[in-house]
């Protein structure tokens, strides 16, 4: 069987290969992520059954059922998915344009950044009830201008003839140092409860969210994924490194831009609302391309998949491993990303 | 023989800049106290509030932040040798993570109380990570690479400050009680915590001494060294054992301080030249001067409220960070 099925349409000039093995396995995983998002709505402090989940899903279902599933359980699973998806693209796209497999938002700064620009923001909007004071839509933008900010910071200091991958993970360390100091800072000047807060939230944790978040983010990361998604041909591209790539007629520096930014914003939403749940964006992409190989357009579904169920999963364990206590999933995802980082770390040639 | 007056003259003003640094920390601060004050608070105590805080709170303060400093600063200086990476310092070794995580956990996990047992847990944090990032460095194929260290200590340390996180999360009444020593403090701070440690940071330093002509060695580069007969594991374990005692009794006095133990020591080398000898002492000197002054500042900065040391010192030494990444590692 051939590997590829070229696709033309008759009309117009568009024209696509298909990766079909790959395909497979995307959809295998789409439906493993149907799963876990079912045994997701199903466990927890209130146990229902399979069936009920079901039909719940399906309208029926008793009351009680509906309120857990619909009002409870249904909006922090999605935003679960939706920024474990926009980490793992984030760290995809990372890993393509930096061409190291140990790039991810994490290690080079971003969620840092977004992170000191979200305690900000609760500390200078806040008053005294602990009540915002400006809307919480804004909160989205201010993750992303700290994300933003540290990936500029990032990218400019560490240019020096172009930017070499392993001087931008160096310096990546070092602007997520000095962010932290900044979070740790607007902690310490803020009242505690705000501080427990934001410790929260720096954590990673998808816990209370409601409809109103998911109506939010939502458009915002589904959007941006779409534009990933077609860009993905450019990435294959940047990927194959600088000098071939100026070769193929491609404004790499341009180029380039556009797609830090393009990740600055899957981040900044993620971190927004999940909080900075940590080495999503850095295992997924590699587990995705162990299945799917290194093509954008696979590669960056297969991310998307693998992120989206690694977070639901870890907020399911977070919630039910230690009941009545809640474990915020960012701790699951560093319990396994870490050790995978240095495994990564070891078995790498290069560095 | 001018080389060796110009380091000791060196050496006599670090110590004078040290001595100045102590009085300033002393004497400066939220509740401005006078020189004159300060000195009759030590001669004729009156027991007026102005010799209280000077007695109990300032004093402690000075002589915390003096040891720590320099501590840090030898332990980085020894480490920049031993690993040939010219970012190596315990903070980025996520030693100070290890003890912070430690410390997190005896709090909300076994309701450990009392600063006495807190420091001999961070002790055993900060001996863990280190052990853990030098073992998962050397390990693979080419052995301890700077750039393997460097990102093996970044991921320890991303681990357990997110699992320090998780537990703050649970328990956050414990948050107050230790947000401020995460973030690296020396305020409020008893003086019987430093004396509980003061063995260990003062054994350390002196095992810094012993040491340095051997790192003179070491840093030849490890054929050499093994050329000159010299017993290369057994140095490098010794130092990392130094490091780790400098390090963990540090953080277990003043919590992660980060960045004094990079930067110091290239300040020092600049100054002083790379003659380990010299170097180790005007090192802990240097680091000593460093965060007394970043101690003092902090206090001022968003008064009446006060920066942590920690945080200061970040807001320093990143400048000077990437300054060095960019200087020095990409042409490896």
């Amino acid at each position: 069987m051939k590997r590829y099925q070229v696709t033309r349409l008759s009309q117009g000039r568009i024209s696509f290969l298909l990766d079909l093995a790959a395909i497979k396995k995307i959809l295998l995983l789409f439906f493993l992520l149907l799963a876990v998002f079912t045994v997701s709505a199903a466990l927890g402090d209130i146990r229902l059954s399979f069936m009920s989940v079901l039909q719940t899903f399906t309208g029926g279902g008793t009351q009680l059922d509906q309120l857990v599933v619909f009002s409870f359980r249904m909006p922090r699973m999605i935003v679960a998915m939706l920024a474990g998806m926009s980490l793992a693209m984030a760290g995809a796209i990372l890993q393509g344009l930096v061409r190291n497999p140990l790039a991810s938002p994490d290690i080079i700064g971003l969620t840092a950044g977004a992170s000191a620009a979200v305690v900000s923001f609760l500390a200078l909007f806040s008053n005294e009830s602990n009540a915002l004071t400006v809307s919480i839509q804004w909160l989205p933008l201010a993750a992303f201008l700290g994300a933003a900010l540290a990936a500029l910071l990032v990218y400019v200091l560490s240019w020096k003839n172009g930017v070499s991958p392993v001087r931008m993970v160096l310096i990546g360390i070092g602007v997520s140092a000095l962010m932290q100091a900044a979070t740790t800072m607007m902690m310490i000047v803020g009242p505690i409860h705000q501080a427990s807060q934001a410790n929260i939230w720096i954590t990673g944790t998808v816990h209370g969210v409601n409809w109103k978040e998911v109506s939010i983010m939502a458009p915002y990361t589904v959007s941006l994924m779409i534009i990933t998604f077609l860009a993905a041909r450019h990435l294959n591209i940047q990927e194959l490194g600088e000098e071939l790539a100026v070769n193929a007629g491609v404004k790499v520096e341009r180029q380039r831009f556009w797609l830090i930014l393009l990740a600055t914003g899957l981040v900044g939403g993620a971190v927004a609302f999940a909080g900075g749940i940590g080495f999503v964006g850095l295992i997924a992409p590699h587990m995705a391309r162990r299945l799917v190989g290194s093509s954008f357009g696979p590669l960056l579904a297969a991310s998307a998949l693998l992120g989206a169920i690694l977070v639901i999963l870890a907020d399911l364990v977070g919630r039910t491993l230690f009941l009545p206590l809640e474990v915020p999933a960012g701790v699951f995802t560093a319990g396994i990303g870490a050790p995978y980082f240095i495994y990564l770390l070891l078995r790498s040639k290069r560095l | 023989m001018e080389n060796v007056t110009k380091n000791l003259l060196l050496l006599l003003g670090g110590m004078l800049a040290v001595a100045l640094c102590m009085l300033l920390s002393i004497v400066y601060g939220y509740t401005d106290t006078s020189w004159r004050e300060a000195y009759q608070a030590f001669v004729q105590f009156n027991g007026s509030t102005d010799h209280l805080v000077i007695q109990n709170v300032r004093l402690p303060r000075a002589l915390i932040a003096g040891a720590a400093g320099a501590s840090l600063a030898m332990a980085g200086a020894i480490m920049q040798t031993v690993t040939k990476n010219p970012l190596a310092a315990p903070g980025i070794l996520g030693i100070n993570a290890g003890a912070g995580f430690f410390v997190v956990a005896a709090i909300t996990i076994f309701g450990l109380n009392g600063t006495q047992a807190l420091s001999w847990v961070a002790f055993a944090g900060a001996g863990l990570a280190a052990v853990l990032v030098f073992c998962i460095s050397a390990a693979g194929r080419e052995g301890m690479t700077p750039m393997k260290l460097t990102l093996a200590g970044a991921a320890i340390a991303a681990m357990f400050s997110s699992f320090t996180q998780g537990l703050l999360v649970l328990e956050d009444s414990a948050l107050e009680q230790v947000l401020f020593w995460l973030a690296g403090s020396v305020q409020g701070r008893k003086l019987e915590v430093l004396q509980a440690v003061f063995p260990y940071l003062a054994a350390g330093w002196v095992f810094t001494l012993l040491l340095a002509k051997k790192l003179n060695v070491l840093a030849m580069g490890d054929d050499v060294a093994r050329g000159l007969g010299l017993n290369l594991v057994l140095v490098k374990s010794l130092s990392v054992m130094v490091v780790v005692l400098l390090a963990g009794g540090t953080v277990a006095v003043a919590g992660p301080i980060g960045f004094v133990g990079i930067m110091v020591p290239h300040i020092a080398r600049s100054w002083i030249g790379i003659d380990h000898r010299w170097l180790l002492p005007f090192s802990g000197l240097l680091g000593a001067v460093f965060l007394l002054a970043a101690d003092i500042s902090a206090r001022y900065i968003i008064m009446p409220q006060e920066v942590p040391v920690g945080v200061m010192t970040a807001v320093i030494g990143v400048p000077f960070f990437i300054y060095i990444a960019r200087k020095g590692f990409g042409a490896q």
